[in-house]
């Protein structure tokens, strides 16, 4: 029995979300790795704080992301999502766990004040950010593997404790690492810090070199612990799997000659992700566990697979033009930082004036904005404005 | 909450614990995500219509504390997202396809709360007036509508409907009946009033407490003000809603009403239970009201009322006493709050001021407590009575919990984390009104927004006039 095409288009949509999680999560993650790295309070302080001031109006959007991601495969695949809910349960508290400390430790981060609380949410955050990817890559991994029981009777500790699981949780932190630094030498370069272009594009360039060594290790093991997926990588996907190579040696070429584009280097990093995880996705077809669930067997009747791809289009319809505005306004200039109290306390003052400028977040490029916007709550952002220095003054 | 309690009564014991410490802690602030923005929102109208200066300061401060709890709550609402499939594979893996539909809308709903509270957070200094108040309304509208989302999955496993099961199978859905099942309008309007409630009596018991300490100015008064009349307005609908619901779940889910108003064999003349804790088949402490239960299902002390020997024991939810004094506890609440509303409303409308003696301060400041308390005692109510079916009549809890091991050790962290949760999200807004307390306390009236009335512009002119509405007092 061939899945039917409602089956097929929702699957896509559920895999370019992955891609998008991958994407932004992963990069998101990778800033809490290099923050984990760049070393002692005083010589880590630049690196540091650029990662901050580039995750933290982005951070939240992953958990759309995420949720997204788990409603898709609830609604569309049930029996998959019982499934690995159920066999891998220990690796998804342990990043769900994750996902929780970050938050916290994100939060309590900005409102800490002395600096041995601020070392441990900060220590807390990064840690959160290594455990958080490894676990979801092994989750990946057992499911390519095929090692996920269609009715597993509890936990499979050897489902996402094989050498090709481990391999994958190790290349996700990896991918992560070097999406991330990617992205920060970009950052780096729109607020014309030149050492950190440098910090980033050697780091950059070691986690994409790493990165394609563990790529390469993981596929070294694939054709004896996942014979299908395997062929398929090999076989149909193989377009996707060249494309992504490519583009993974474009972006250290890159980096090499200091061709420091911001569109095109982020959209080769981008395509370099995206290119594997649909390779992933099309090598998997037609099964969603190789090769004891098929796509057909364990996909919802068709009233929930096209009420899904409706809940879909409506997402684009309905948050598209809130996007439309949102990147309007910013284009305009109208959204700002939202001024200190101490601004308004000024202008209350008589006889004092308004400092010339709010403490504003310096008006980012077009790009960065467009993620940033997608993310929208900019709470932590707002939480720093209220204890920012020039308030306590 | 009734998680401990079900601790020593149930199976799936440490699953059904974790699942209800998540949604309890969970649903205070998806109270802040449906209803803060309209009470911010009602701030920010007076401040523009009236040129009041105080008023915009309010808004502008609750856009950020809101900003705060919005952000907590995408943590907690991702855990629960885990928690369906983590604890509940068996519910899941069966009724995905219909269960999942809700949520799925109620995604586009967030994601839209998301980019408003984004324009509005960082509208305040350039956007005219007007146009910033409008781009809240859309944080108002998906906050109900997402909402109406999210219960509408809960009401679902109350009131199942719009699937076709075959060999125990699901084959056909319609989306439609799922979503708009038999339970949904009653528990969305009782949870988007709830939600009001809890918000507007929080957030004035916040400037109850700043009135009792004597800072009478028109920034604590209108703070405490406008909450209190948006929560003082849910307050009466909510007792008139709560009455409707009985009979709906009276004539719905007889048997989890037998448990609320303790009904052990189906007959007419049921007496009313003010109470009492059931001990193997007695009331003990309680005070009953002849006839008034069947008066209350039917509006005759003829009415029959079904008891839980309708069904085997098997069938009958655990925790009796529990599911009867939550009832009676979210009722009491549910009255005190609307007993305040209306002594204010009284004062106000015959003397057209605000009733400030600490007689009424005290109780209100422990009033958003209470409205706390009342909800996490009405989903005690409706989801233990539920018990010990998932989906009503047709999953049992226990065969929908998951079979890994190890949900006592998450149980465990779960609670650990949520304790911390906690603490951020009452100790940041906290820290963050002593800041601003400490910095200039005789000018916390005079600030100006950007588009207040102010005419300070820069500073210019050195007599700068206080808005007309209200002068500034010294603490």
């Amino acid at each position: 029995m061939s899945p039917s095409p409602e089956a097929i288009a929702v699957a896509a949509i559920l895999f370019v979300v992955i891609a998008a999680y991958a994407l932004f999560g992963g990069a998101d993650f990778g800033g809490g790795i290099w923050d984990l790295l760049a070393g002692s309070a005083e010589r880590g302080a630049p690196p540091r704080g650029l990662i901050d001031e580039s995750i933290t109006p982005v951070w939240e959007a992953n958990h759309v992301w995420l949720v997204f991601i788990l409603v898709l495969l609830w609604t569309a695949f049930p029996p998959a999502f019982a499934a690995i809910m159920t066999a891998l349960f220990v690796p998804l508290s342990l990043s769900l766990l994750g996902i929780v400390l970050r938050g916290v430790g994100f939060a309590f981060r900005h409102t800490a004040q002395r600096l041995r609380m601020q070392q441990l949410t900060g220590a807390m955050f990064a840690a959160s950010s290594l455990i958080t990817p490894f676990f979801m890559g092994t989750v990946v991994g057992a499911v390519a593997t095929g090692q996920v029981p269609v009715h597993p009777a509890g936990n499979v500790l050897a489902a996402w404790t094989s050498p090709t699981a481990i391999l994958t949780g190790f290349l996700f932190v990896a991918a992560c690492a070097y999406v991330s630094a990617v992205f920060l030498v970009l950052e780096a370069r729109q607020r014309g810090h030149q050492d950190l272009m440098r910090y980033f594009s050697l780091r950059a360039t070691a986690a994409g070199v790493l990165t394609g060594a563990l790529a390469g290790g993981t596929f070294a093991e694939l054709p004896v612990s996942a014979p299908h997926v395997f062929a398929g990588l090999t076989g149909i996907a193989l377009p996707l799997v060249a494309i992504s190579i490519a583009a993974g040696i474009a972006v250290l070429g890159m980096l090499w000659v200091r061709w420091y584009h911001a569109l095109g280097l982020r959209v080769t990093a981008a395509i370099a992700v995206a290119a594997v995880v649909w390779g992933w996705g099309l090598a998997q077809y037609p099964y969603l566990f190789p090769t004891s669930l098929s796509l057909a067997a364990g996909s919802a009747p068709t009233a929930s697979l096209v009420a899904e791809f409706v809940v879909a289009g409506l997402a684009v319809l309905l948050v598209a033009p809130g996007f439309a505005l949102l990147y309007f306004l910013q284009q305009r200039r109208l959204l700002t930082a939202a001024e200190t109290d101490s601004d308004l306390r000024l202008a209350a003052r008589p006889g004092q004036a308004l400092p010339g400028q709010p403490a504003a977040a310096p008006a980012p490029a077009a790009t960065r904005m467009t993620t940033a916007l997608v993310l929208a709550v900019l709470a932590i952002k707002a939480i720093r404005d209220v204890f920012s220095p020039s308030h306590r003054q | 909450m009734g998680a401990v309690a079900h601790v020593l009564a149930v199976d799936p014991v440490p699953a059904r614990s974790q699942m209800g410490s998540s949604l309890g802690f969970h649903i205070i602030l998806a109270c802040f995500g449906i209803a803060f923005a309209a009470v911010t929102m009602t701030a920010e109208w007076i401040g523009i219509r009236r040129g009041d200066a105080a008023a915009l300061l309010l808004a502008r401060r609750w856009s950020k504390v809101m900003a705060v709890l919005v952000a907590v709550g995408a943590v907690s609402g991702t855990v629960l997202s885990y928690e369906m499939g983590l604890l509940w594979p068996g519910l899941m893996g069966r009724f995905g396809a219909a269960i999942g539909f809700p949520f799925s809308v109620e995604g586009i709903f967030f994601f839209l709360e998301a980019i408003f509270v984004g324009v509005y957070l960082y509208g305040w200094r350039r956007l005219p007036a007007w146009a910033h108040w409008w781009s809240g309304m859309p944080i108002v509208v998906a906050g109900v509508l997402g909402a109406m989302s999210v219960v509408a999955a809960n009401s679902w496993m109350n009131s199942p409907a719009g699937y076709t099961l075959r060999h125990g199978k699901i084959t056909r859905v319609d989306p439609v009946s799922v979503f708009f099942n038999a339970s949904t309008p009653y528990e969305t309007a009782h949870m988007v009033l709830a939600a009001y409630m809890v918000t507007g009596f929080l957030v004035a018991g916040v400037y109850a407490v700043g009135l009792l300490r004597g800072r009478r100015d028109r920034y604590h008064r209108l703070g405490f003000a406008v909450p209190f009349t948006l929560a003082g307005i849910a307050a009466p609908l909510q007792v008139m809603m709560g009455d409707i619901i009985a009979r709906f779940i009276a004539h719905n889910q007889p048997v989890k009403f037998a448990a609320m108003e303790y009904v052990p064999r189906t007959t007419r003349d049921v007496p009313e239970w003010v109470g009492g804790i059931l001990i193997s088949g007695h009331v003990y402490f309680g005070a009953s009201i002849p006839s008034f239960d069947s008066i209350l299902v039917g509006f005759s002390p003829h009415t029959r009322v079904i008891g839980w020997d309708s069904v085997p024991p098997a069938q009958r939810p655990p925790l009796v006493t529990l599911i009867h004094l939550s009832f009676n506890l979210m009722l009491g609440l549910g009255f005190f709050l609307f007993a305040l509303a209306a002594w204010q409303g009284w004062w106000w409308w015959f003397h057209r001021r605000l009733l400030v003696t600490a007689w009424f301060l005290v109780p209100s400041a422990l009033g958003g407590v209470a409205a706390v308390a009342a909800m996490e005692a009405g989903w005690v109510v409706t989801e233990v009575g539920r018990q010990p079916w998932i989906v009503y009549r047709v999953l049992l809890v226990s065969d929908a919990v998951t079979p890994a091991s190890g949900v006592p050790v998450t149980l465990g962290v779960i609670l650990a984390l949520y304790a911390i949760l906690t603490v951020v999200s009452i100790g940041v807004p906290m820290i963050m009104s002593r800041r601003l307390r400490q910095g200039a306390p005789a000018e916390e009236d005079a600030e100006q927004v950007p588009y207040g009335p102010s005419p300070a512009g820069a500073g210019a002119s050195p007599a700068v006039p206080r808005a007309s509405s209200g002068g500034p007092e010294a603490p």
